[in-house]
């Protein structure tokens, strides 16, 4: 059974390197065998599921040692998985939704004659996280973690004719390699203090503490706070959050994959599966679950504002991922409410983008929500999974959302003292704000006025193009029609997990039992009931959808977006991330190598220089020696040699 | 006689070639103070052959005096080619090789 480990990621491995090194015979069949090998990678994580579920909760660890990579004495690290409790909710999620994710890009990308190689990413990109996942020691980690970036930047880019495209793609494998630094560094730092980098001997089980106990907390927060870095780079956190907005340049079923089942989760696996290292580093973990508030309002935000719908969901994201790391870094109590977030936000969040990429895809890919409207009798099957996930993510009582979110928002509460209030009350106003942009979305998207009539879509002020609208004209109007049965198959199947997923998580609490073992669990100190917080999140939630109602509702929405509010135009630019990076980051480097530069031409060059200098002037003063006169030569020997005899005098007196 | 004496008739001898080799612009002239400094050696080691009693100075003499003519076969054709060429027999006018 133990074998098994490496089929689940050698199977979309072996579609990557087929459906790449294929060739053009394979494009009629490649996206099937990507989809086959994705689902067949699920059927294996289903088996070793029940497997898993056949033994006790103490002997739930799977491992496999494949082979060792590098033995150099001391520093030992071996291809070797390890499936435990965490690794398998992540392998069923990813596998799971990713596959669905393959069979809807099928009808997605039909009309894209690049659709084979396509497949051969995202194949690439579940290859690459199940090794992340599934991977025993922090350098296998390192090498899924890095395969992730790169399949993000080749999927982000897959549309390289656009210069938009390519550019985002660019950012973000350079933001992400800020992260990576961080995880490398951290690996570093863990081999000299513990000198090893396993799992196992460093975090150690419930059993046996591991190499953590031992270390200075200084170094304990050092490495803490290295691996936070690696995550923020991941899972778009402030301050490394800016590359996420301009990911959507990517097809949308890359979206979907890189938010909900992929890439922006490898950051909450990061914490959640070192969580020994974090509950030794209290320091590290204040700050943890300061990212995770800052990074929750700063999504939200940035959501609110945004016209393109997958921006708006983007924003989203990023507010729903700072979910995730707050709990996350509220330690014990919140590590296994983060992964049921993960997994219930997997279910929504996919179904969300996918419901958007079928509304674009019924549009001629427009994105602008300015210029839908009324769409919800076109395309019946779209509005109502999309309707779902949006009741799910803004926390409707019953479905995923609610019970994941509200456990959140309790966890933070339960913190306790000045903190508690602070986190609890951070994340109750995120929920409002959830609850005010999903509405704004879904009621500019599916009700109001149909506000694309005698509108030609793709203005040429529009950016983001998708070449499979090219041959359908470039003005005409569009006729919103409801997508293939392989994109709303996906759809629905997503829509059921956001309607039943959180509920069977918690009814018997089943997921707090099976995460238990693993990340531990604690119950804290609630300030106020939960009920009390629940009550609290149903009324920040009317709260949110009246207003968005009120304003978007009632109103008939503008198609030119007005010029709003100081902070409006702020979130449009996505809360300035760009201009403070550049002020901050691009300017501060140039100016940095421009005066470096200084120092090279003024002092490097100087001395060389000088020295060439003073050596050409006194040779030129030397030379006037040389007169051609013989007589003067005479002197010069004469000299010499009174010098010579007059030294050897003295020398012999001495 | 004193062997010393010879000495001092020796520096001066040298002392009045170096003289005329440094002041002297006629390379004849310079030529001729050159051999007085070489023969003013070849005074002192005699002298000096004599004073010590071995006849090391003495064949160092004669070593000298061998030199001396092969140096004054060549300097003289260079003096007299030099003469040929520049209508002019001054050291300070052959100044051709200064920078």
């Amino acid at each position: 059974m133990d074998n098994l480990i490496a089929l689940l990621i050698a199977a979309p491995l072996l579609g990557a390197a087929v459906l790449l090194c294929g060739g053009r015979r394979l494009d009629a069949v490649g996206h099937w065998i990507g989809t086959a090998l994705a689902a067949a990678s699920f059927v294996f994580g289903v088996i070793l599921f029940a497997d898993l579920l056949g033994k006790n909760a103490e002997h739930r660890t799977l491992t496999q040692h494949l082979f060792s990579w590098v033995p150099v004495e001391g520093f030992q690290a071996d291809v070797a998985f390890r499936l435990d409790q965490l690794s398998m909710t992540f392998v069923l999620l990813i596998t799971g939704v990713g596959s669905l994710i393959h069979l809807y890009s099928v009808g997605y990308m039909e009309h894209d004659e690049r659709r084979r190689r396509f497949f051969g990413y995202l194949n690439l990109f579940l290859a690459a996280m199940l090794l992340l996942v599934l991977a025993d020691n922090y350098l296998l980690l390192y090498v899924g973690w890095e395969g992730v970036g790169l399949a993000s930047y080749l999927l982000i880019g897959f549309w390289q004719h656009k210069p938009s495209a390519a550019t985002a793609a660019k950012k973000a494998f350079l933001v992400n390699r800020v992260g990576d630094m961080g995880l490398s560094i951290a690996i570093m730092l863990m081999f000299t203090t513990f000198g090893t980098f396993a799992f196992g001997p460093v975090l150690g089980t419930h059993e046996e503490p591991g190499l953590v106990g031992g270390a200075s907390g200084a170094t304990l927060t050092g490495i803490a706070l290295m691996l936070l870095l690696a995550a923020c780079g991941k899972s778009a956190q402030v301050p490394l959050q800016s590359w996420l907005g301009d990911a959507m340049e990517g097809p949308t079923p890359v979206s979907a994959l890189i938010h909900a089942a992929t890439m922006v989760t490898a950051g909450v696996y990061l914490i959640v599966r070192s969580g020994a290292l974090f509950n030794a580093a209290p320091d590290a973990q204040l700050v943890v679950t300061i990212v995770g508030a800052v990074t929750l309002l700063f999504g939200a935000i940035v959501g609110c504002a945004k016209d393109d719908i997958k921006k708006a969901l983007a924003g989203s994201t990023m507010s729903q991922i700072g979910y995730m790391v707050l709990a996350a870094g509220l330690g014990p109590i919140g590590y296994v409410f983060a992964i049921m977030h993960l997994v219930t936000h997997g279910f929504f969040k996919a179904g969300l983008f996918l419901g958007a990429g079928s509304v674009m895809h019924g549009m001629n890919d427009e994105v602008d929500m300015r210029k839908y409207g009324g769409l919800r009798k076109y395309m019946p099957i779209t509005f109502i999974t999309f309707g779902l996930g949006y009741l799910a993510i803004i926390g409707f009582p019953g479905l995923s959302g609610f019970f994941s979110k509200d456990k959140i928002i309790e966890a933070a509460f339960a913190k306790g003292g000045t903190e508690g209030w602070i986190l609890g009350g951070a994340a109750l106003l995120g929920a409002a704000i959830t609850a005010y942009y999903m509405t704004r979305v879904m009621l500019m998207t599916f009700f109001g006025e149909e506000r694309w009539r005698n509108q030609p879509t793709r203005s040429p002020e529009a950016p983001s193009a998708e070449p499979a609208a090219e041959h359908q004209g470039e003005h005409a109007e569009p006729h919103p029609h409801e997508s293939p049965r392989s994109m709303t198959v996906p759809m629905i199947v997503l829509a059921f997990g956001s309607v039943f997923a959180g509920g069977f998580f918690s009814i018997g609490d089943r997921f707090l039992h099976w995460l238990e073992p693993v990340t531990g669990h604690a119950e804290g100190n609630p300030p106020v009931s939960a009920l009390t917080v629940t009550l609290a999140t149903m009324a920040v939630l009317v709260v949110g959808v009246a207003i968005a109602w009120a304003q978007y509702g009632r109103r008939p929405v503008p198609v030119v977006a007005p010029r709003g509010s100081l902070l409006t135009r702020a979130a449009r630019r996505d809360l300035l991330q760009d201009d403070f990076n550049h002020v901050v980051l691009v300017r501060g480097g140039e100016h940095l190598t421009r005066s470096l530069v200084y120092v090279d031409h003024t002092l490097v060059d100087g001395v060389v220089n000088g020295t060439a200098a003073s050596m050409g002037g006194l040779s030129g003063r030397m030379r006037k020696l040389q007169n051609g006169f013989a007589r003067s030569y005479a002197v010069s020997m004469f000299g010499g040699a009174a010098v010579l005899v007059a030294a050897t005098l003295l020398m012999r007196a001495v | 006689m004193n062997p010393v004496n010879y000495l001092y008739l020796a520096a001066l001898l040298f002392t009045i070639g170096a003289t005329g080799v440094l002041i002297r612009r006629n390379a004849i002239v310079v030529f001729m103070c050159v051999e007085l400094m070489l023969n003013a050696c070849n005074l002192a080691f005699v002298a000096f052959s004599r004073m010590h009693g071995n006849l090391d100075g003495q064949i160092i003499a004669f070593f000298t005096m061998v030199v001396a003519a092969a140096e004054v076969v060549v300097g003289l054709a260079i003096i007299v080619s030099l003469f040929r060429s520049r209508h002019s027999a001054s050291v300070d006018d052959a100044s051709l090789m200064k920078l």
